[in-house]
């Protein structure tokens, strides 16, 4: 155990290592009979290389990239404003929270057949359906976060002379973040599982639709590249959150 | 600084409360757990609903929103905000007014200073101890320079240490400021101490405001009596002055030793806890030593109360059920009894 603790956090890449050279071994010598579409590690590599280098992945994962950060940034920024305006006045809690609470759960891949009847198969669908996917579990969670920041702290604020305003945002606010962070942490992860779930079956564009083509081409190596950089995204992105919120919250949380 | 005047104060915890506190003055609300001590706080501050009249030199400010009052509210858990560092903890009311920056770093150093947490300015609340926490919540509370200070049991979570150390210093702080303050303890040692005038409330009603002897010698009624621990109150006469600052004085046949600070001594308090009974004869000099027989035993959930008439005198002692138990004590027993030397109250002067 002891041994253990002491190794430096790099090698926490140590079992993802022996599991990539696990599968090269079993795919180079057959070790799983009968099956045809088992590529080796290293020839994923290759095709990886391959498509870089010819800008099929590159284009394909910026029409990605640009439909969830316009579509994840748009839809929590209006989530993070109209769940400050739930949690901040109760009015408009009460005026918001029913609306809210009969279309936040329904999945954000159901909107799809009514958004491609409204919008129609453009840049804006795919995008839409990320804003619907970020907006209601961040206003959501940004409503209960600040409805749940302590009324003490409120009152002080307000015997020390701040006004209303001015204890939304020096106050409630930031006391509200972590909270505000768990929400957006897990939907900038989900942002990604939707997004390709949406290319995959509406949008010609883009790494969901990369995976779609790669199958009906029956080629396993395109579809383990677009797995494995897909993997690669959401865990970076939910990296950044936690990163975000431990350098704005850290200190004192 | 302001005087606060409280006119029928109602609300769901305040039952008509009358109150005149003049500029200066350090009055401590006394009360039981639930008695309105708190909700009359947040009358004063204007973070509750009530019905009546709340005015400052005169002047009514029931219209005035809470962040208008400029008053320093200390709460009781003190609220300090996490997420801001001692100094911007302190600052918060100076930004909240606008204060030039430089005009702001001078008055938290000042307070820092004041309070004795120079080293803690770029600290967070939670990497405070209690006392440290008292005290930067206290300069932030003291910042803007309010007129009046209201204290919400602000010494009740620190260890007895820390709190008797702290009290020395806000009362003395307090002097120096000379700022109105309301402070809010159910301890009665505390509030002896501290205040210029104790106000007993209980039940959301205020049954009695006056020095803090005036409340020990002569509890307005039973339920004040009850509340500062029934004394026993015994009027003395024939003070006779011995060495080292001690008189004797007799007390319905008793003859009491007690400290003495040269004034004539009328009546003297003690309270059951500092009585100690013995079935059995105790050792040591016969000084605050008498013989009594026990008249009525009461169980109480605090302990067990007992009835002693000695010489001329009833007196009530107290002790807890477990020690009530060993030594096996019945009515009609012969008791003897030992009264507590630094524990006798004197109230000097004139009789009333």
């Amino acid at each position: 155990m002891k041994r253990l603790r002491r190794l430096k956090p790099g090698w926490g890449i140590l079992p993802v290592v022996i599991f990539l050279a696990i599968w090269e071994i079993v795919a180079r010598l057959n070790l799983i009979p009968g099956q045809i579409f088992f590529p080796p590690f290293s020839a994923v590599m290759q095709e990886f290389y391959r498509l870089v280098a010819n800008g099929v992945l590159p284009s394909n994962f910026l029409s990605s990239l640009v439909r969830v950060l316009i579509g994840f940034c748009a839809g929590s920024l209006a989530g993070l404003l109209i769940g400050t305006l739930m949690g901040w006045r109760n009015l408009l809690n009460k005026a918001f929270s029913p609306l809210i609470s009969l279309l936040y759960p329904i999945p954000a891949l159901g909107w799809l057949p009514l958004l491609m009847l409204w919008i129609g198969i453009n840049e804006l669908l795919p995008i839409a359906i990320i804003f619907i996917c970020s907006f209601f579990p961040i206003c959501y969670n940004t409503a209960t976060g600040i409805r749940s920041v302590d009324e003490n702290f409120v009152q002080a604020a307000r015997t020390l002379g701040a006004s209303d305003l001015r204890v939304l945002l020096t106050i409630v606010f930031p006391l509200a973040l972590p909270t505000i962070f768990t929400g957006l942490r897990l939907e900038a992860g989900m942002a990604w599982r939707v997004i390709i779930a949406a290319e995959m079956v509406a949008i010609p564009t883009g790494i969901g639709a990369l995976l779609m083509r790669a199958e009906s081409l029956i080629r396993v190596d395109i579809i383990i590249v677009c797995l494995m950089l897909l993997s690669l995204m959401t865990f970076s992105f939910e990296r950044a959150f936690i990163y975000l919120e431990n350098k704005l919250t850290h200190q004192w949380s | 600084m302001a005087a606060i005047e409280l006119q029928e104060i109602q609300n769901y915890a305040c039952r008509g409360i009358n109150l005149e506190i003049p500029s200066g003055e350090l009055l401590v609300l006394l009360g039981p757990n639930g008695a309105g001590k708190t909700t009359l706080l947040n009358v004063i501050a204007g973070l509750t609903e009530y019905e009546g009249s709340v005015l400052f030199d005169g002047i009514s400010i029931d219209k005035l929103a809470p962040q208008k009052r400029k008053i320093g509210y200390l709460f009781q858990d003190l609220v300090l905000f996490p997420h801001l560092d001692v100094a911007s903890n302190i600052a918060y009311s100076l930004k909240a007014q606008g204060w030039p920056k430089e005009k702001v770093q001078a008055r938290v150093e000042e307070l820092l200073e004041l309070m004795k947490i120079k080293h803690l300015a770029s600290r967070y609340p939670r990497h405070l101890s209690g006392g440290e926490k008292q005290r930067v919540a206290l300069a932030r509370a003291l910042a803007p320079s309010p007129q009046i200070l209201l204290l919400d049991e602000p010494l009740s979570s620190l260890d007895l240490q820390t709190s008797k150390y702290l009290r020395v210093e806000l009362k003395q702080l307090q002097r120096k400021l000379g700022i109105t303050t309301l402070y809010v303890t159910h301890e009665l040692a505390e509030a002896e101490e501290m205040a210029d005038r104790i106000a007993v409330i209980q039940e959301g009603r205020i049954e009695q405001v006056g020095r803090p002897e005036e409340i020990f010698f002569y509890p307005a009624n039973e339920k004040v009596a009850s509340f500062i621990g029934a004394p026993n109150i015994l009027q003395c006469e024939q003070t006779r002055s011995l060495d080292q600052g001690l008189a004797e004085v007799n007390c319905g046949g008793m003859n009491i030793i007690l400290p003495y600070d040269g004034r004539p001594i009328q009546r003297i308090a003690l309270f059951p806890r500092d009585i100690y009974l013995s079935p059995l004869k105790p050792p040591g000099p016969e000084i605050n030593r008498f013989k009594g027989i026990i008249s009525e035993i009461n169980m109480f959930p605090e302990g067990v109360r007992l009835s002693v008439k000695v010489k001329d005198n009833q007196l009530l002692a107290e002790m807890p059920y477990q020690v009530f138990e060993d030594l096996g004590l019945r009515k009609g027993q012969e008791v003897f009894l030992i009264l507590k030397l630094r524990r006798i109250k004197v109230y000097p002067g004139e009789s009333r």
